[in-house]
């Protein structure tokens, strides 16, 4: 069964071809209390014509390749792993007895799966003999998860990530996460397509579970255009990272973010930033390693909650001026959750991201006498030392102020932490969280009774893929969907420990916690990969994700806003009363508007002020003491006249 | 009883006219009537001079000094008055006069006065008033001689002869300070119709006894320089007391020394930067941050510009490109959120810091809002709103009229929202925003036609220094939202409290300059051009009511308008000196350095194992900023330094393998060298 392995593309508008055919299906009479009719429940809330943009091309490409384009295809990317996923048990599974929750509704249904999507939904299924029977009584049937920030290739310092695309996605899958996204870090200067290739092709070897990638754009100028419209309209990349912080090497300025903005909307893109004022960040540092403070805590104290409060405050402004969807990732702090919560009140498209550390600890560690579990803790921005802080941010995300939960999965272990043993700042960033991220949301929302178990869904896995235009394929239990599929058990606990965790990573930053809420069986693509606490994944058998540009739910809003903002000018009759005369009306404002775009080097203008006359005399002058006036006031007699008439 | 008075009098009457009540030791207590039963009961309860005692004294030997200076400039205008008071200082104290200069050009001197030049004091008793202060107010007769506030009480024995002004339950206020105006603000060359002259006249007129003016040097002038020229045009011209704050236009090392030197010896404690006018003056975070430390450490108050510059580049650009030139373009430009999010920054550098921060020029409700929370959480941060945002709003930008449009042109832009001054009069009256300035800077027609094509060459700046006071009794007080005291408080205490001119400013109690004005709360008067003191012939409030206004204004003892006339002195201001570190910005700021110290925790050292880092040279771009062109100098090379530029052509046998850049190395024991095993 190897249908699923059908070119990432077209195997992805198979699923969404079918979902908005124009002839419909015989209807059958199911019966079940649930779902007296077939298909009832997608239909409800979900209008599939409308989400499908491309229905009938996709449908013609798509069979094709069902026929059997798939093998050669995939077999010159990755030849050694076909062998492992043509042979598969599960290409027709069905599962029993399950309560399906799904982000709007929960309801009791039985699923049946074939060729890696699921085909019907409903109890009693009239399904083909020899079917693989999974048993979900009494648990939840829920979507897969989807982890919307890992960073399992981008290198550090120099460094590789102790776990890469196959450890990654193995501990994401044991975790009941089924797609990540992650991060391409495009290296300052580097083309956006050979990073996005190489990033692609990496990812195709070696992960696990389904994947798409944002792209991290260190350096915006704006001979980045075509490549960013290539990204967007043909490898279906619609989310771009931009830095605010890591002064001189990531970080952006806001003329550019602003620049960026604008060209991210007219592309239908949506911005992502790391929002923290690098500025006050590099200061404050070089500060700390005066004081003599080079342990992991001074990471924390210079990477203050204000600080990214500030970027936060900022982003959104630019956001706004540029109209422009904004996401946040890493939201650590309250204040900063509280800035995006304001500014969703005020209308603004913005989106906030907490992460699994930032949910389920604190930043307290970093001040732990053992260097290598402070270190552990590293990331940006950190972990805020209040202790109320992880309570807090899983309030706004019960509410729906934040929207997605991720990991930032960025691991690196001691040795590699160990580089900044004598300075902080050398110290590679990250924290794990992609294979506890799931239970943590369960554990401290949905257990605690702050959140339900269908925004439970939505905030690990269908607001994601609404934002990032995968759904409904991906993020949905409904037939035509991905059969990403996640049987969680709310009962089981697990203590959380670097012994048994599925990373390389020799600390775990969550050791020892318990967690209430386990998936019991996970299911990608429609192969059972965890039951019965086995693991059982193939290196590469993950596929691309594309996806499309302009996500509806973000932006619908935004289309209407930009029709809605255009500005006028007064008409007025030409102003025709005297006018001051100005010696050299010189603009001082330089051609280019981006100031640290290395491509537009015009702007060498240096700090001269191009107000005033370059011409000066030397020592004092005789008349020093009177104050300056360059100019005249000179009344325009109503001939007009020249402006070098006369010059005192 | 009469006897004990007088005796009173004359035994007390150095100390307290020196060095305050309270450093002579406690005093023979008096009755005087029922509101004050108990002498130097007004003072004592709210102000303990002692507290006071170093700005006092401060004070008090810079302004001989200052007087003294004005003396040696010789300036011919000053002459008269600079006389009179040089004289006043020696003067016996017995002998009463009336000033010659003031009287001249009165109709007639009232008293039998002999016009004597040369040694002449003024002496003058405010009968039958209302004294209001920020705290509280009572019926008190105010003695004044040699400029000073001597006496308040009831039932004052004051010499005989002196001038009485009849106050007739009147409120007797502190004169107005207006902590932000631009009289010699140059653009493009030109200066602003209003110059030190015209402008304290005009604030005059206004009930504002004193002015606050920016200094604004260009990027590369020298902040000293600057300083002087002001200081010798405002000396020649002012007619009321003032001080300076000097804006820096660019950081760097140069500016620290100036700066020091300007706290140190100039007695400058306030100093401006910008968040705006990119490529002008705007900072970096950066250099924000290194300026605030900076300040911080020299104990001074920074001003904040607050506006987001890059952002405002990019949208005159884009406004341009669109085709709107008119002064439409200039909010649209600038939009309320750049402001806010300006507001917000500058407030964050400050806490990170931990540095006073003073947001000039609050013109819109979000901004006003951020400031509140940041108060709210404790934060040093203070917000002055002024004239214009308190009285009209930006709906005048749209205007047919392009010399009108023109008119309203200042940064941060007029909010077109028509509910934005009543919420900024909100917030002054509970306290959230504490100082009313006028930002006045007046530009004629002409000058804003500079920008006839292109909103953004507009000379900006508006009026607001006359109607300052007016508009905040008429649209705060009068309307119910604000008491007397704290509009005292807001136009003047406030600002002599941040700015460390208090008690000398700001306060009518013994011991304090006598600046003090009577106010009419029920003086209607409509604004116009044409009846206006300032030079600019369009006025942005025409039309506007205004109730409330000063009947008369005194400075330093002497009256200068009297019902509706004004006998302005060109020259007679002095520039008042400030020392560094204001208690009112500065108290909690010295605890917070305490209780914020910054400790590492101490660890063993890590002995495990450590990854060896590939070679790769440190990325470092060679610009420490990164927001403003001129500065930063772009690394020429888009290279990525990270990635070896060695490549084979085609595909290679190893394409498939994820590249490992590094490896991973456990040190032994013995260590060893990085070069050992490289791939």
């Amino acid at each position: 069964m190897s249908e699923r392995r059908c070119s990432p593309e077209d195997d992805c508008s198979s699923l969404l071809s079918r979902l908005g055919s124009d002839s419909p299906r015989p209807r059958m009479k199911y019966g079940g209390m649930f779902c007296n009719v077939e298909g009832a429940f997608e239909n409800k809330t979900l209008n599939f014509e409308s989400l499908g943009l491309r229905p009938q091309r996709c449908q013609a490409t798509c069979t094709h390749s069902r026929d059997g384009g798939h093998a050669a295809r995939r077999g010159h990317t990755s030849g050694h792993t076909r062998e492992n996923c043509g042979k598969r048990e599960g290409d027709r599974l069905i599962i029993k007895g399950g309560k399906i929750v799904n982000d709007d509704q929960s309801f009791y249904a039985d699923i049946y799966i074939e060729d890696g999507t699921i085909k019907q939904i409903g109890e009693n299924l009239i399904v083909p003999p020899g079917v693989k029977t999974v048993d979900a009584y009494g648990q939840l049937v829920i979507p897969g998860g989807i982890d919307a920030n890992t960073n399992l290739y981008s290198p550090q310092k120099g460094l590789n990530p102790a776990d890469d695309f196959y450890q990654g996605t193995r501990a994401a899958l044991s975790g009941g996460t089924t797609t990540i996204m992650d991060h391409v870090l495009v290296e300052p200067g580097t083309s956006l397509l050979t990073a996005f290739d190489q990033w692609k092709d990496a990812a195709e070897q070696r992960a696990c579970c389904d994947f798409s990638l944002h792209v991290d754009i260190t350096r915006w100028h704006e001979g980045l255009y075509e490549e960013l419209e290539t990204l967007v309209k043909d490898k279906g990349v619609n989310s771009f990272l931009f830095f605010m912080a890591y002064k001189d090497k990531y970080q952006s300025s806001d003329s550019q973010l602003y620049e960026a903005f604008s060209v991210l909307r007219d592309l239908g893109a949506i911005a992502q930033v790391h929002a923290e004022n690098g500025d006050i960040i590099d200061e404050e540092q070089k500060k700390l390693l005066c004081l003599g403070i080079t342990g992991p805590e001074g990471h924390v104290i210079s990477h203050s909650e204000e600080v990214e409060t500030e970027a936060v405050y900022r982003a959104i402004t630019i956001a706004k001026q540029s109209n422009c969807p904004l996401y946040i990732t890493k939201v650590m702090s309250k204040s900063a959750a509280d800035v995006i919560a304001k500014a969703r009140k005020k209308g603004m498209v913005v989106y906030g991201e907490p992460i699994t550390a930032g949910l389920a600890t604190d930043g307290s560690h970093y001040w732990s006498k053992d260097w290598a579990i402070a270190a552990a803790f590293v990331t940006s921005p950190p972990l805020n030392p209040d202790p109320s802080t992880p309570q807090y941010l899983t309030s706004l995300l019960a509410c729906g102020d934040l929207q997605v939960t991720s990991s930032a999965q960025a691991s690196f272990s001691t040795a590699q932490k160990a580089v900044g043993k004598d300075n902080f700042t050398s110290i590679p960033e990250g924290t794990n969280g992609i294979e506890e991220r799931m239970s943590v949301v369960w554990d401290r929302a949905v257990a605690t009774g702050m959140m339900d178990e269908n925004e439970f869904v939505a905030v690990t896995s269908t607001n994601a893929a609404k934002l990032f235009s995968m759904y409904p394929r991906k993020g949905r239990i409904a037939v035509g969907s991905d059969a990403d599929i996640v049987i969680w058990n709310p009962k089981e606990t697990r203590i959380v420990s670097a012994n048994t965790h599925n990373l390389n990573l020799e600390v775990n930053i969550f050791e020892g916690l318990e967690f209430r809420g386990v998936a019991s069986v996970v299911i990608s693509g429609g192969r059972v990969l965890l039951e019965d606490g086995k693991l059982n994944v193939t290196e590469g058998s993950g596929r691309f994700i594309p996806r499309k540009a302009f996500p509806d739910i973000v932006y619908k809003r935004i289309k209407a806003r930009s029709k809605m903002a255009e500005t006028r000018g007064v008409p007025r009759g030409n102003y025709d009363g005297p006018v001051h005369d100005v010696i050299s009306m010189t603009k001082s404002v330089p051609p280019t508007p981006t100031t640290r775009g290395p491509p537009c080097p015009k702007n060498l203008t240096g700090p001269r002020n191009l107000h005033q006359s370059g011409f000066t005399l030397a020592g004092t002058q005789i008349d020093d003491h009177i104050p300056r006036r360059s100019t005249q006031r000179i009344v325009a007699p109503p001939g007009g006249r020249s402006n070098i008439t006369s010059l005192s | 009883m009469s006897d004990c008075r007088r005796q009173w009098n004359r035994e007390d009457e150095l100390p307290v006219y020196l060095a305050g009540p309270i450093t002579t030791g406690p005093n023979q207590r008096k009755t005087y009537g029922m509101f004050s039963s108990v002498e130097g009961a007004f003072e004592s309860k709210t102000i303990d001079f002692e507290n006071y005692a170093v700005g006092r004294k401060g004070s008090r030997t810079p302004r001989s000094g200052s007087r003294e200076r004005l003396l040696d400039t010789g300036d011919p205008i000053s002459k008269t008055p600079s006389e009179a008071r040089e004289s006043s200082l020696n003067g016996s104290p017995g002998e009463r006069n009336e000033l010659p200069h003031l009287r001249l050009s009165h109709a007639a001197p009232t008293r039998n006065c002999t016009p004597k030049k040369g040694d002449s004091s003024e002496r003058l008793l405010i009968k039958g008033g209302r004294v209001v202060n920020d705290d509280q107010s009572f019926y008190a007769d105010v003695y004044i001689e040699d400029g000073l506030i001597k006496q308040v009480g009831e039932n004052l024995v004051v010499p005989e002869g002196v001038k009485v002004i009849e106050a007739n339950g009147r409120m007797v206020i502190p004169g107005g300070i207006d902590v932000n105006t631009c009289l010699m603000k140059s653009y493009l060359g030109t200066q602003p119709v209003d110059d030190f002259f015209q402008g304290t006249k005009a604030a005059l007129a206004g009930g504002t006894t004193m002015i606050i003016d920016h200094v604004a040097p260009q990027p590369g002038d020298s902040l000293l320089e600057a300083f002087e020229r002001w200081q010798e045009a405002a000396d020649k011209k002012a007619c009321c007391d003032y001080s300076l704050h000097v804006d820096i236009p660019q950081w760097n090392e140069n500016v620290k020394d100036e700066l020091e030197l300007l706290v140190q010896d100039k007695g400058i404690n306030s100093f401006q930067v910008y968040m705006a006018y990119k490529d002008v003056y705007q900072m970096t975070d950066s250099e924000l941050y290194e300026a605030f430390s900076f300040l911080k450490q020299l104990g001074a108050v920074v001003l904040v510009h607050a506006e987001n510059g890059d952002l405002i580049a990019q949208e005159q650009q884009k406004i341009l490109g669109m085709g709107i030139t008119g002064p439409e373009g200039h909010p649209l430009s600038r939009p309320e959120e750049l402001e806010a999010e300006a507001v917000f920054r500058a407030i964050t550098l400050g806490n990170r810091v931990n540095c006073p921060v003073y947001i000039t020029k609050v013109m819109s409700k979000s901004a006003a809002d951020t400031i509140t929370q940041a108060r709210r959480k404790g934060s040093v941060v203070f917000g002055e709103p002024i004239t214009a945002s308190l009285a009209t709003d930006g709906s005048h930008y749209w205007s047919k009229n392009w010399a009108k449009a023109a008119a309203y042109v200042t940064s941060p832009p007029l909010s077109p929202d028509q509910t934005t001054p009543d919420h900024l009069h909100t917030l002054l009256a509970c306290g959230d925003l504490q100082v009313v300035g006028s930002s006045h800077c007046a530009y004629s027609t002409s000058q804003k036609a500079i920008g006839k094509d292109d909103f953004t060459l507009i000379p900006e700046g508006i009026n607001g220094v006359e109607e300052r006071m007016g508009f905040v009794w008429e649209k705060a007080v009068a309307m119910g939202k604000m008491d007397e005291n704290q509009f005292v408080a807001v136009t003047s205490t406030n600002a002599a409290k941040i700015f460390n001119l208090y008690p000398r400013k700001g306060r009518i109690a013994a011991g304090s300059d006598a600046d003090i004005v009577i106010w009419d709360p029920d003086s209607v008067k409509t604004i116009t051009a044409k009846l206006q003191q300032s030079a600019a012939e369009y006025n942005i409030f025409e039309g506007l009511e205004c109730r409330g206004g000063p009947v008369l204004v005194l400075i330093q003892g002497q009256v200068v308008y009297e019902e509706g006339k004004l006998h302005a002195q060109q020259g007679t201001g002095r520039f008042i000196p400030r020392k560094p570190f204001p208690d009112y910005a500065y108290q909690r700021v010295k605890f917070r350095n305490e209780v914020k110290r910054k400790q590492g925790v101490t660890r063993g050292i890590y002995d495990g194992p450590v990854y060896d880092v590939a070679p790769t040279p440190k990325y470092i771009t060679p610009s420490p900023s990164a927001k403003t062109s001129p500065t930063s100098h772009q690394p020429p090379p888009i290279r990525n330094l990270h990635q070896s530029n060695f490549s084979l052509s085609g595909a290679q046998i190893d394409d498939n393998i994820p590249r490992r850049s590094g490896h991973r190395i456990v040190a032994p024991p013995g260590g060893r060298s990085n070069i050992t095993s490289l791939g």
